[in-house]
């Protein structure tokens, strides 16, 4: 389980998180949207380490993680911008993670077929499209097996083919019992994959709950008119 | 230490296979090559290489490592979400860069010497050669990695490496030498000799000149420098100094790596 208590971060003048206390249930997709720069990557950066909070205490299955490093072979992550050593091949990559994480793999396992990445296993990363290389951001990030996979933005940039296999992934490691956090913008993903959502504003939590207990709340049918709804009236109550 | 082998591993074989080494290298070779070969006199050839690799050095390593370092953002991220510790990470980055661009000048310049077929007579001054163009590699690549960890903004960060390296290869000759002329009259030399081992490049360049029994070039100073840094105190005072200027930034640089929001 993973709980945030009282995170507060700023960057210089932006106050980014305002005391977040949120609780991530286990073997559930959560998913954490909001507006562009309201602190959901800090939100996911802070528990991957990457972002050291200015107050408060992230735990991972009761324990403190803050300052810590190995807690995080059980997450794997895949970032909204993925970036590799330019030189080397899709294949050296992999052996590098896996080697980091002293983890063996298989590297031909089915995932790298569902993710059809065999074609490119032989390129170097610097001659990979966009699209490629988040295929391989998502095969770093669930090949090791974590118990925690983070996923931001996952399907930005990929075909539909590759981001259809990918949903189906992610819905197969839920069944799993794995807890899954993801953001994303295209809301009917969302609708499609997650069981809980965390909808920030402006460094604050405004909904913590089901998916659709937030549409209900609004009387809506769709998560996209129900969070634009919501967005609004916030906004409003914020400047009127 | 085992994970600070396989980054320094990984980096190795990513930057060894960047066209930037293999160009620097061969612009060594080239360098070195035409030197020796169409100059007599091999300690005046030693000379130029040596002024050269006090310029081209200090510049190539603080921009290589501040351009490396801001590329790989996104690359340290990837890697910080894996289980592994900030400091091995920084310590096999560092490593991984340095190394490289060390290799790429000794071997460029050893090729170079040994293909002019130059009979290595003079060995001493090319081992220091060699020796400076080393430390001086670690230096700036450690100022490198300070400057681009502390500074986000990328063009302020690369602006502010090449003003350091403009700063002590080209205006700190000029201070120094405004600082001898002012005072003249004034009993100045220690402190002329405190001013020259706080900076890098100039205790690279009395190192070489002292081994070619020149001083007394450098004014009338020169006894003074000769005395001083001729001495076995004199030479271990500024092996410290040299050291110094690589651990002081490394020390720093790893700080604001490991508070470091990614």
């Amino acid at each position: 389980m993973i709980a945030l208590k009282k995170i507060d971060k700023r960057f210089g003048k932006f106050h980014v998180l305002k005391n977040i206390s949120l609780t991530v249930q286990p073997g559930k997709i959560t998913a954490i949207v909001g507006p562009n720069g309201s602190g959901k990557t800090t939100i996911i950066k802070s528990i991957l380490g990457l972002v050291r909070p200015d107050k408060g205490d992230i735990l991972i299955d009761g324990k403190s993680v803050l300052g810590e490093f190995l807690y995080r072979k059980k997450i794997g992550y895949m970032p909204q911008i993925a970036s590799f050593p330019e030189n080397l091949t899709v294949q050296e990559v992999i052996k590098m993670i896996s080697d980091l994480r002293n983890e063996p793999i298989d590297i031909e396992s089915k995932l790298i077929e569902l993710i059809n990445l065999i074609p490119e296993m032989n390129k170097q990363i610097r001659t990979l499209s966009g699209g490629n290389k988040q295929k391989l951001s998502a095969y770093i990030a669930l090949i090791f097996n974590p118990s925690i996979i983070i996923l931001d933005e996952p399907t930005a940039g990929l075909d539909p083919v590759a981001s259809s296999n990918l949903k189906q992934k992610i819905l197969e490691e839920r069944s799993n019992g794995k807890t899954i956090i993801l953001t994303s913008h295209i809301m009917s993903e969302i609708e499609e994959l997650a069981d809980n959502i965390l909808f920030l504003i402006d460094g604050r939590i405004v909904f913590d709950g089901e998916v659709r207990d937030l549409i209900e709340s609004r009387g809506e049918h769709k998560l996209e008119k129900a969070i634009a709804n919501m967005m609004n009236e916030k906004v409003n109550g914020t400047y009127n | 230490m085992e994970l600070i082998t396989k980054i320094i591993k990984f980096e190795l074989s990513n930057t060894l296979r960047s066209k930037w080494i293999i160009v620097y290298s061969a612009f060594f070779l080239l360098l070195t090559f035409l030197l020796f070969n169409f100059e007599e006199d091999a300690n005046k050839a030693a000379l130029s290489l040596m002024n050269i690799i006090l310029i081209v050095i200090p510049l190539v390593s603080v921009i290589f490592g501040t351009m490396y370092v801001y590329n790989s953002i996104e690359y340290i991220q990837m890697v910080l979400c894996q289980p592994i510790n900030r400091k091995s990470l920084f310590v096999g980055l560092y490593l991984g860069n340095s190394i490289p661009l060390a290799f790429g000048f000794i071997s460029g310049t050893f090729l170079g010497i040994v293909l002019s077929g130059y009979s290595f007579m003079g060995y001493k001054s090319i081992f220091i050669l060699l020796v400076i163009g080393f430390a001086l590699t670690f230096i700036f690549t450690s100022i490198a990695f300070l400057i681009a960890i502390k500074v986000s903004d990328k063009a302020r960060g690369l602006g502010i490496a090449i003003i350091i390296w403009l700063m002590l290869s080209v205006i700190y000759d000029g201070i120094v030498l405004f600082v001898i002329y002012y005072f003249r009259d004034y009993p100045i030399e220690n402190i002329v000799l405190g001013i020259s081992l706080l900076n890098p490049i100039d205790l690279a360049r009395i190192f070489f000149i002292l081994d070619f029994n020149i001083s007394a070039l450098m004014g009338y100073t020169g006894a003074l420098f000769i005395k001083f840094f001729g001495s076995s105190l004199g030479v271990v005072i500024s092996i410290i100094m040299m050291f110094v200027w690589f651990i002081i930034p490394v020390i720093f640089g790893f700080r604001s790596f490991y508070k470091k929001d990614f």
